[in-house]
């Protein structure tokens, strides 16, 4: 993502992001259906909460025979990154009244890794909101489409949508190995989430990992060092 | 069927307070020298274990199967530059293939 990338590149790529992983729906709506849940709640779920992770993390616990409040609360634990990206893309995006209740909505992983790794602000822009809208046009239909064809949907695991969809977080991720420190923060955040997913509920690894990784940043690297200023 | 409801209520209103929370929070306390750092790193460890959870787990295991290769290519085609959209199809394609073959 160098210097000379344009406007209509930055479009192009956002709504690559946005179709792709909005097809990904599908296997919400799907999922969602056959753990118990209406048509209508699953499409609920994917208009009013719109945060993948959290809905799937949703459906874990109902399926598993857990209380839907459970349920809720371990959602919205994973919701909580969401608030640290809201700091993040503040200063970017700086939206007031009704324009942020509008923006807070699309507030997701996609939509802010396509615009943090963007160093001109209007850029930046326009990858958050190409891709949170495109994410949140096609994540909707498919939801319903998948709720809709139930079980009948074939697995998307059979075409690698799994493995896209981690190969997405790692091409956000790519333009921010820059320096020695990231790269080796994100080994550690990577090897604290993956020894934490056995033992604590889904999402947490997430955030723990995160979290640690950010941690050790603050305390052990020189405020010299980071990102885009190396 | 009205518990559900609830708590989808409950996910719906909790996800969103907590993502307008973030874009709400002052400008001071965004100039703060800390957060400024922290924002920096955020992208950098919720990224990485995004990857590592989505790549290597399945469930509460941690597993290594056909995704790895996906990955792999992945990361060989963001060396070489490959723009995101053709990297994710190949990504996509090469981990489709070796399901196919290990069937």
């Amino acid at each position: 993502m160098s210097d000379e990338t344009s406007d209509r590149q930055v479009v192009a790529d956002s709504l690559g992001v946005g179709i792709g992983v909005g097809l990904y729906g599908v296997s919400f709506g799907a999922l969602a259906t056959t753990s118990g849940l209406s048509v209508l709640q699953a499409c609920a779920l994917s208009l009013l909460a719109f945060t993948g992770a959290s809905q799937f993390a949703f459906l874990g616990v109902v399926a598993a025979g857990g209380a839907p409040l459970t349920g809720a609360l371990t959602a919205v634990l994973l919701g909580v990154r969401n608030t640290f990206y809201g700091i993040t893309l503040a200063p970017i995006l700086r939206v007031k009244g009704l324009r942020r209740l509008g923006t807070a909505h699309v507030v997701i992983d996609e939509s802010t890794a396509m615009s943090v790794v963007r160093d001109d602000p209007r850029q930046a822009r326009l990858g958050f909101y190409w891709t949170g809208l495109s994410i949140f046009a096609v994540w909707n239909l498919m939801t319903l489409v998948g709720a809709v064809a139930g079980e009948r949907i074939g697995d998307p695991r059979a075409i690698g949508l799994d493995a896209a969809v981690a190969a997405a977080f790692l091409g956000l991720l790519w333009p921010r190995l820059d320096s020695t420190a990231a790269r080796l923060l994100a080994l550690l955040a990577a090897a604290v989430a993956l020894g934490l997913v056995p033992f604590t509920p889904p999402g947490a690894p997430i955030i723990i990992g995160g979290v640690v990784a950010v941690l050790v940043g603050l305390t052990f690297v020189p405020t010299t060092a980071r990102g885009a200023d190396d | 069927m009205t518990e559900i409801w609830w708590g989808v209520l409950a996910v719906a209103v909790g996800c969103y307070a907590l993502k307008l929370l973030g874009l709400s929070v002052p400008e001071r306390v965004l100039e703060h020298p800390l957060t400024v750092r922290a924002a920096a790193f955020i992208p950098v460890g919720l990224l990485a274990a995004l990857v590592a959870v989505q790549g290597f787990s399945t469930g509460s295991e941690v597993v290594v199967d056909a995704r790895v290769v996906g990955l792999g290519v992945a990361a060989v085609l963001l060396w070489r530059k490959v723009p995101f959209l053709p990297m994710l199809i190949a990504a996509a394609a090469a981990t489709a293939l070796v399901r196919l073959v290990a069937g």
